[in-house]
């Protein structure tokens, strides 16, 4: 973790109001390129409207988001998957009555720098081997190709949650965003999930927010505490475990 | 629904359906019912304007209310053509297309910055609004509709014969059919399709959404002003009808009777309604009360339309 | 010229304020309840037909109404009950079909049992003529409908904003789920929500009866219009649908009264009498456009 890194995603005093609640308050968060970023906080803390606002379905009332060098405020969801940040959704936001095989075929047909656009109205999709192949690839690292011709909606909970991995994956992300990953898991779904981001934290920079600690200080390199919509620490585990501030607006509510 | 799926079977039906439109004129002929040549192309047409429909509403999952403006603005547009001498079908009809597809730019770019409730209220204002914009042209007859000079000449075939426009209706509507199917598995197909079922996780990953589904919509727009460009040709009358909210009503219930969403349902659904009206207006009195009922019902109880419940629709899950 | 464009914005106030009427009721449905309701028009034609009805059979007119309102809400309940609560859950394509299927089977059941003809309905005698406002002369009947209108315009304010039933309606028009998290008897809600919204339609009908025809149909090119003023008012929006019906009546009545003269100012005769009644009747929608392009959600969205 020594090598000279570059960030690559700039949150600097972004905030969000609504009404007179300030949902984000000035927050700042830096992540360098090849981490597995975690954020962390309490509920109501400004997490989910931190991933809106890194994602582009809300616009923050101040502050800049600077992504590879870009700004991204005023940039469109789309644009910024383009771009290279793509997220996965906490509750699970797939294509239920599409096949496995055909969610993520979409996802990889979707990258336009690679494939072209998808303004082609008579050639059959099916000739497009190279996008199906790739797309098995991706079943491959979330071990769901033997369900590859299922409808995503009969998939078990635990396989959802995955698929929704391969979904983001297959937009080949610089970051990649994972909103609770492990939400409504049970053990061994979730070690599983767990593993599986490991297996892929030497491959993709990540973001990720989630509730579960003992998998949080298992898979980050850094954590940002999130508290009443400001970052209040940012940190290596061990620093964050001790650090006093930290421990008492958040760690101590559970400990 | 998932995504279209041509099976072998609908390929095998639509061939046989083919086969036997090729062989209608002779059997009416036969019969000695001449004027059902006309009406048989009617339905045709009609099944043309059903399909334009059900590629944006069925494929493109985008309720829209309005599909009669691009209709009657074609027929409209054939008959202004003509009366200033442009009779070529080879030039009238794609510049028909091309004026309805415009019509359908600007009112989708419009529209689809919304979704929902409003997206249909805002397409059925949009369509309310050119009805009465041409309703009260006097230059175009105002409510009387304009007539057609002259139907229109389609390279060496002249469609004064009703045979004749009969057979270009068929291979029109054969050709769009074949184009629609090739598109409901080509790509642009796959994402609109996959719009309809998940707008949001479209645009995450990353589907510039807003465009697709406009040029759906435009596509949609044109293929109604060649039904109505045909239209206008078969009654030989721009009627303000045709751009009436009824007439998106009508379409609208033909891809739901014939199945949402299926690349033959608005040729079903088109068949089913006007041979139903055809032939039980006659007698069953008060039809209207008759079609809203088993309109009901099939809202109700069969949400894969009339074609579904026989299996002839599209699969089941 | 003054006295025609007073008269002119009067009666644009008068058909602003039957339109919010209508568009009161069907914003609350689609706010509330997600759904879209064609078969609206159609219990404003029923509500016309019905005091029709009741004012030959009673020879009063305020009967007539009071009937034909009571009738519509009990229509508008039994719709509700048997049929478009099924709707909720669907999808928008199943509710406008089955209340497309709701317009054919009430306007045929109309031209049935009335037959294919408007039926007459006349204001009462005394209110035919025309009263004197300060040397300006305004008929006694429009000005009635001004005054109902604005009446029940400012009844329905203070119902929703200061009533406990308002209250649920107006939690309901933003977040249902959290109007049923707090043990509201929702279905019991949206009965009365609609019923009501009935009984305003009926009334329109009723009150517009003697100036428009009575006839099958008449429904829905109000039932348009209404539309067009919940979009620009923003759906849900009680606020907004005042604001957009008197917009949409008072520009709508005023372009066609003043714009093809206007526009013959500036261009030859021949050309602003044929494009003038042209832009007058496209006039609200350009409106409509306008405003939504700006504001895709409306002037008042109900849903921050």
């Amino acid at each position: 973790m020594n090598e000279c890194r570059t960030t690559l995603l700039e949150v600097s005093d972004v905030s969000k109001h609504f009404g007179g609640i300030y949902a984000l308050n000035a927050a700042s968060l830096e992540i360098q390129t090849g981490e597995v970023h975690a954020l962390i906080g309490p509920n109501g803390a400004g997490k989910t409207t931190l991933i809106h606002v890194l994602s582009g379905t809300m616009l923050p009332d101040a502050g800049r988001v600077v992504f590879a060098g870009k700004d991204l405020v005023r940039r469109q969801m789309h644009e910024r998957v383009a771009l290279g940040l793509a997220r996965s959704y906490q509750i699970t936001n797939l294509f239920p009555r599409l096949t496995v095989l055909d969610n993520v075929t979409l996802a990889v047909q979707g990258r336009v720098r690679d494939w072209g656009s998808s303004f082609s109205f008579w050639r059959p999709f099916s000739v497009d081997s190279a996008i199906i192949s790739e797309a098995y690839d991706f079943l491959g690292q979330v071990a769901l190709t033997g369900v590859a011709g299922r409808r995503a909606g009969q998939l078990s909970h635990g396989e959802q949650r995955c698929l929704e991995v391969a979904l983001v994956l297959a937009t080949k992300p610089k970051l990649l965003l994972l909103d609770e990953p492990m939400a409504g898991m049970g053990p061994e779904e979730s070690a599983r999930m767990v593993e599986l981001i490991e297996s892929l934290a030497r491959r993709v920079t990540m973001l990720l927010v989630e509730h579960d600690m003992d998998a949080v200080f298992r898979l980050a390199d850094r954590i940002s505490v999130l508290v009443s919509g400001s970052v209040i620490a940012t940190g290596e585990p061990a620093a964050i475990r001790a650090d006093s501030e930290v421990r008492r607006a958040y760690l101590g509510d559970i400990e | 629904m998932g995504l279209y799926e041509s099976s072998k079977r609908r390929r095998v039906a639509a061939a046989i359906t083919l086969a036997s439109l090729l062989a209608l004129p002779w059997l009416i002929t036969a019969l000695d019912q001449g004027f059902y040549i006309s009406f048989a192309s009617r339905v045709l047409i009609f099944a043309l304007a059903a399909t334009s429909l059900n590629l944006v509403i069925g494929f493109g999952g985008m309720i829209s209310f309005g599909h009669a403006a691009f209709f009657g603005t074609g027929a409209y547009c054939v008959a202004v053509l003509a009366e200033s001498g442009i009779v070529s079908a080879a030039l009238a009809w794609p510049l028909t297309m091309a004026l309805t597809a415009l019509l359908a730019l600007l009112i989708g770019a419009i529209s689809l910055r919304t979704r929902g409730v409003y997206f249909i209220m805002i397409t059925l204002a949009f369509a309310q609004m050119v009805f009465y914009l041409v309703v009260s042209l006097k230059a175009w007859g105002g409510d009387d509709g304009l007539s057609l000079v002259r139907r229109s000449i389609f390279g060496g075939l002249d469609l004064k014969d009703d045979t004749t426009f009969y057979f270009v209706v068929l291979a029109i509507l054969a050709l769009v059919l074949v184009a629609l199917d090739r598109l409901a598995h080509s790509r642009f197909g796959r994402v609109i399709q996959s719009i309809r079922e998940n707008e949001t996780r479209m645009e995450a990953l990353g589907y510039p959404v807003f465009a697709y589904k406009l040029v759906c919509f435009v596509i949609g727009g044109a293929l109604a002003g060649l039904a109505g460009a045909l239209l206008v040709n078969q009654s030989g009358l721009a009627s303000p009808n045709l751009l009436h909210w009824m007439q998106s009503g009508t379409l609208m219930v033909m891809i739901v009777l014939g199945g949402v969403g299926s690349v033959y349902g608005g040729v079903v659904g088109a068949v089913l309604l006007l041979l139903g009206e055809e032939i039980l207006a006659e007698w069953v009195p008060h039809w209207p009360i008759g079609l809203g009922v088993l309109l009901l019902a099939v809202v109700l109880w069969a949400p894969l339309g009339i074609a579904g419940l026989f299996g002839w629709g599209r699969s089941r899950e | 010229m003054t006295q025609l464009i007073l008269e002119q914005a009067l009666n644009g106030l008068q058909f602003g304020l039957m339109l919010f009427l209508l568009a009161a009721g069907l914003t609350l449905v689609f706010g509330i309840m997600d759904m879209i309701n064609l078969a609206h028009g159609s219990l404003y034609m029923a509500g016309a037909y019905l005091a029709a009805a009741a004012t030959q059979a009673s020879n009063s007119f305020v009967v007539g109404i009071g009937a034909a309102m009571l009738a519509t809400a009990i229509l508008g309940a039994l719709l509700e009950i048997t049929l478009l609560r099924r709707l909720y859950a669907r999808n928008h394509l199943a509710q406008v079909l089955a209340t497309f299927a709701l317009i054919l089977i009430a306007n045929e059941a109309v031209r049935m049992i009335w037959g294919a003809q408007p039926v007459p309905l006349n204001a009462p005698d005394a209110l035919s003529g025309p009263v004197n406002i300060a040397g300006f002369f305004y008929p006694a009947y429009r000005l009635l409908i001004i005054g109902v209108g604005a009446l029940v315009a400012v009844l329905l304010y203070v119902l929703v904003t200061h009533t406990r039933l308002g209250m649920w309606v107006r939690a309901g028009a933003s977040n249902r789920e959290m109007t049923e998290a707090l043990g509201i008897n929702v279905r019991l809600l949206f009965t009365i929500v609609f019923a009501f919204g009935a009984a305003l339609c009926a009334l329109a009908g009723a009150m517009l009866g003697p100036l428009l025809a009575v006839q099958a149909g008449m429904g829905e090119s109000i039932l348009i219009l209404a539309f067009v003023v919940i979009v620009i008012g923003g759906i849900g929006s009680i606020r907004g649908a005042l604001v957009g019906s008197l917009l949409v009546g008072i520009v709508d009545t005023l372009g066609r009264a003043a714009l093809p003269s206007l526009l013959s100012l500036f261009l030859s005769p021949e050309v602003a009498s044929n494009f003038g009644p042209a832009l007058a009747s496209v006039l609200i929608y350009l409106l409509m456009a306008a405003i939504l392009f700006w504001r895709p959600e409306g002037l008042f969205p109900a849903r921050a």
